[in-house]
C-alpha cells in the first residue's frame, strides 16, 4: 500500500463515477454517479493524510467532503421528488428547460 | 503484510461493485452497489488508521443507500428488484470521458515524484481530531452545520406537497386558509 496505489484506486472510482454522471438518463442515477466521484475523494484525501500530512487538518477535509456528499443527497432527492411530483417525470432529458 | 493484502482486496470490491451500479440491470442492486463500494472505501479509510472518518463513511452510506432504495420503489412506479433497466445516453463520450480522466489521474499518481512518508500520526486520531474541531476548526464545523440546516430547510420546502403558500395564497393573506380538509380551531 503506497500513495500510488491509493491514488490509483482513486482515480478508478472517480472515473467510474464519471462515466455514471455523464451517461445515465435517470436523475438519482447521476446522483449515484456524483457519490462514486466524492468516494474516490474521500480514498485520495485519506491517502493523501496517512502519507504526506498525518495532523488533524487532513481529517476536518474529509469531514467537510462527506457533509458535501450528505447535502448534494438531500437537495437531489428533494429536486427529484418536487420534479416528479410536478412533471411526472424521472429522467434527465426531460428536464432541460435551462439547455443552451 | 494482511494490511497490503486487505488493502487490494478492498480496492478491487470499491472499484468493481462501483462500476457494478452502472452495469446491473436494476435500480435496487445498483444502489446495493453502491453501498458495498461505500463499505470497501470505509474500510479502506480505516486502514489508514483514521477510525472515526471510515466508521461514519460507513454507517452513513449504507443508511443513505438504504433510503435511496426505498425511494426508487415510492416512485419508479415499477417493481425495481425484477425491471430491467438501460437508460442512458451518449454512452461513447461518456465512456471516452471517463478513460481520458482515469488516464490523466493516473498519469498524474504514477509520474509524480510524490515525497516519501512524512509526518507521524497522533496517538489518539480520533481525539486529535475532536479537539480540532472544537478548536482552532471550529468555524468550518459551524459553517457546515449551517449549511445542513440550511439544506433541511430548502430540501423540506421543494419536497412538500403542500406549502403556507398553497394554503395562505403568495401574501399569505388568504383566510380562511385553502385546506383540502377544513377543520380546527376556528374553522
Amino acid at each position: 500500500m503506497t500513495l500510488q496505489t491509493v491514488l490509483l484506486v482513486a482515480a478508478a472510482l472517480f472515473s467510474v463515477g464519471l462515466y455514471g454522471a455523464l451517461s445515465q438518463q435517470v436523475v438519482v442515477m447521476v446522483m449515484m454517479g456524483l457519490e462514486l466521484m466524492l468516494n474516490g475523494l474521500i480514498v485520495a484525501a485519506a491517502g493523501f493524510w496517512w502519507f504526506l500530512a498525518p495532523d488533524p487538518s487532513g481529517q476536518v477535509l474529509l469531514l467537510v467532503i462527506i457533509a458535501a456528499m450528505t447535502v448534494e443527497m438531500a437537495m437531489g432527492f428533494a429536486v427529484a421528488t418536487h420534479l416528479h411530483r410536478v412533471r411526472r417525470v424521472d429522467m434527465t432529458d426531460m428536464a432541460a428547460d435551462l439547455n443552451g | 503484510m494482511i494490511t497490503h493484502i486487505s488493502f487490494w482486496v478492498f480496492a478491487v470490491v470499491a472499484v468493481l461493485s462501483g462500476a457494478a451500479v452502472f452495469w446491473v440491470n436494476s435500480m435496487a442492486r445498483a444502489s446495493y452497489a453502491l453501498a458495498l463500494s461505500f463499505i470497501a472505501v470505509g474500510l479502506q479509510v480505516l486502514l489508514l488508521h483514521q477510525n472515526y472518518i471510515g466508521v461514519v463513511t460507513i454507517l452513513m452510506m449504507v443508511m443513505e443507500m438504504a433510503v435511496m432504495a426505498v425511494y426508487m420503489v415510492m416512485f419508479m412506479g415499477m417493481n425495481p428488484a425484477l425491471m430491467p433497466m438501460n437508460m442512458v445516453h451518449d454512452k461513447r463520450h461518456a465512456l471516452a470521458a471517463a478513460v481520458g480522466a482515469f488516464l490523466l489521474l493516473a498519469a498524474g499518481a504514477v509520474l509524480i515524484p510524490w515525497p516519501a512518508r512524512r509526518g507521524t500520526p497522533p496517538a489518539g486520531v480520533t481525539v486529535a481530531l475532536g479537539e480540532e474541531l472544537m478548536g482552532p476548526k471550529m468555524l468550518v464545523m459551524a459553517v457546515v452545520g449551517a449549511v445542513i440546516a440550511a439544506t433541511i430547510v430548502a430540501g423540506v420546502v421543494l419536497a412538500a406537497h403542500r406549502t403556507r403558500y398553497d394554503r395562505l395564497g403568495d401574501d399569505l393573506r388568504r383566510r380562511p386558509a385553502n385546506d383540502p380538509q377544513p377543520g380546527g380551531v376556528g374553522r
